[in-house]
């Protein structure tokens, strides 16, 4: 009963990290309808900005997240600058080549410059080791990870939904045309929320290389992790990515420990069941665009 | 004249053999035997091809988008290995087809999935079924032989004739043989009128339909066909190398073929087989420069050609060549690539 508990748990914890990095790909690909295949890249890239910065420079753990953040939001901004914002309009067939020859790219310098093996990042002290709740073991940092994440998606819901923000990218991604002529600058908030969602990318690379393991191919074998969560989320709100990547951390998790021989054949099943019976996603509505 | 005769009469042209056609296959020809050190490599290129040449037929001509092409390629290369290695089909040709119709099969299987559903929908579809696939493999490891691949694979001499010599000559003439052989199926599949129907649904799904175009019945038998052309690669792969293992089913197989169409250009059938050779020479260019960061180089090629536009590149490359057949020939004479915009 208690391996239940401690299963559920940890499927949770990873359910959440998958949100967080997955949930500024469900903006671009769900919403603004960009088919983004390289935003593992941008987590990637804050889980060793993250490394670097603890193991090399010896900041604290915790300091170094919002480097992270910060890192990946930037790299995101000048690259929708420089280039994604030419392809919005684009085929999906442009975009997929595109964004695949930036995870080429970015798995190639990340092995040219931090070489190929696994990368750890030195945790401190009180994150490590296993609390004893009613009998249930529960880890000290996926438990930081659920407060962290629990929060971010709390902030973000209610960002989207109460801010003056929130309802301008709401607007622009519900009628882009509509939404300049009411003067809204449309480039403007997609570039901003582009670089936001990189950011928690790079922040969920950074807590994730715990658990996930980081190292230069994270972007390709994790890819579909987070096509998953937006495909299967659909891609009417916040709440729809959030469950499906509850629901996919926790059959993750779940079938791992009780059918290891199976490995990620239950997931990639679950995926092509669930985009027969809804093509729009459990929880999703037609995109807009 | 009523519409329908010119309609006829224009694909009647557009299929008949061109000169440059009959010229490009005798400058391969030529090379097979130009360069007698360089049989892997061009069996390589030949085989990769083949394998874009079954992209193209989708892509090029129905528009379907597949990140998982591999999983045809794949399961027509454990196809033939497994043939192979328990002795079930032992002639390479019977071998050859047989693997191709597996594949067909799955093709005609996994179909239904694909047409359902958009373009995301449809990456995420062909995705998944190679990751499956893959997945698959690895469990079954007693079947695969897991991450370590097939081993000890044995092929017995073409139809009873040629034997497989260990510099790659026979591979390479067979594999060219297959290549010219299913090419000239599919050129005569895409002028026919079926495949000018497709070329209709890749433009216009719903007017395709509304003249009385089965759409989803045209979509799932080229896909078939895709998926035979694809298994037989595979085998190809598998046959002349004598080698399977699980990186048959890998995603870079699948972007590397996307790649390849994207150099070559889609729609025209030649661009697989133009990209295959650009991008091996691409290839290997890049890995004497750099010999592990070769994919560095590859994506950043992929992501230039799409800023560029592949329209305008396509242009670009064809602008000299042009200008010398337009003093020849005349304006007439111009090569064109037909509208590749998928």
């Amino acid at each position: 009963m208690t391996s239940v508990l401690t299963n559920l748990f940890d499927g949770v914890a990873y359910g959440m990290l998958l949100f967080v990095l997955a949930c500024g790909l469900a903006v671009t690909l769900g919403l603004m309808n960009f088919v983004n295949l390289a935003h593992g890249a941008f987590a990637m890239t804050g889980g060793y900005v993250c490394a670097v910065l603890v193991n090399q420079s010896g900041w604290p753990f915790f300091a170094a997240l919002p480097l992270a953040f910060v890192s990946s939001a930037a790299i995101g901004a000048v690259l929708e600058r420089l280039l994604y914002r030419h392809l919005y309009t684009r085929s999906h067939l442009d975009q997929v080549l595109f964004s695949v020859g930036l995870v080429f790219m970015s798995v190639a310098s990340v092995d040219y410059i931090m070489g190929s093996s696994r990368v750890f990042i030195k945790l401190p002290a009180a994150l490590e080791g296993q609390i004893d709740f009613f009998g249930v073991g529960i880890g000290r940092y996926r438990l930081m990870i659920i407060v962290i994440c629990g929060l971010l998606t709390a902030v973000l819901q209610l960002i989207l939904a109460r801010t003056r923000f929130g309802s301008r990218l709401r607007a622009a991604v519900d009628d882009p045309r509509a939404a300049s002529g009411l003067g809204i600058n449309v480039p403007q908030v997609f570039a901003f929320t582009f670089a936001f969602g990189c950011g928690l990318a790079g922040l969920g690379g950074a807590l994730s290389a715990e658990i996930l393991g980081l190292d230069p191919y994270f972007p390709l074998k994790f890819m579909i992790y987070f096509l998953i969560v937006v495909t299967v989320g659909g891609s009417s709100s916040m709440t729809g990515p959030f469950l499906a990547s509850l629901l996919l951390g926790i059959a993750d998790v779940a079938g791992k420990y009780y059918v290891p021989k199976m490995g990620p054949f239950v997931i990639y099943t679950l995926m092509i069941v669930i985009l027969l019976w809804r093509p729009n996603g459990l929880f999703g509505r037609q995109a807009a665009r | 004249m009523n519409a329908q005769a010119e309609v006829g009469r224009s694909a009647i042209r557009e299929g008949r053999w061109h000169f440059g056609e009959i010229a490009f296959w005798i400058l391969v020809l030529a090379c097979a035997f130009a360069f007698p050190s360089r049989y892997l490599i061009m069996a390589d290129i030949v085989r990769l091809a083949l394998f874009a040449l079954s992209l193209d037929l989708i892509l090029g001509y129905a528009g379907i988008v597949s990140l998982g092409h591999a999983a045809f390629f794949g399961v027509g290369a454990y196809g033939a290995g497994l043939m192979a290695l328990h002795g079930v089909v032992t002639e390479p040709v019977l071998a050859l087809i047989a693997a191709g119709l597996v594949a067909a099969v799955l093709g005609f299987l996994t179909s239904f999935l694909v047409i359902r559903g958009a373009d995301l929908t449809r990456l995420m579809v062909t995705l998944g079924i190679a990751l499956l696939l893959e997945a698959l493999a690895e469990r079954f490891s007693d079947i695969t032989g897991g991450t370590d691949g097939l081993q000890g694979i044995e092929m017995q001499p073409i139809l009873g004739l040629f034997a497989f010599d260990m510099f790659g000559k026979v591979g390479l003439f067979y594999s060219l043989s297959v290549l010219f052989i299913l090419f000239l199926l599919a050129r005569r599949v895409v002028h026919s009128p079926f495949g000018l129907s497709l070329r209709a649904i890749k433009n216009n799904p719903l007017r395709a339909a509304a003249i009385g175009v089965p759409v989803n019945r045209r979509l799932i038998a080229i896909y078939t066909l895709a998926a035979f052309y694809a298994g037989i690669a595979g085998a190809l792969f598998t046959q002349t190398t004598a080698l399977a293992s699980l990186d048959v089913f890998a995603f870079e197989r699948s972007a590397d073929l996307m790649l390849v169409l994207v150099i070559g250009g889609t729609g025209y059938l030649y661009g697989g087989l133009i990209g295959a050779v650009v991008f091996r020479m691409l290839q290997e260019i890049f890995s004497t420069i750099t010999p592990q960061y070769w994919q560095f180089w590859i994506g950043l090629v992929l992501v230039v050609i799409v800023l560029i536009g592949r329209q305008r590149m396509h242009r670009w490359v064809l602008w000299a060549p042009n200008l010398i057949i337009r003093q020849i020939g005349g304006r007439k004479a111009v090569v064109a690539i037909p509208e590749s915009d998928a």
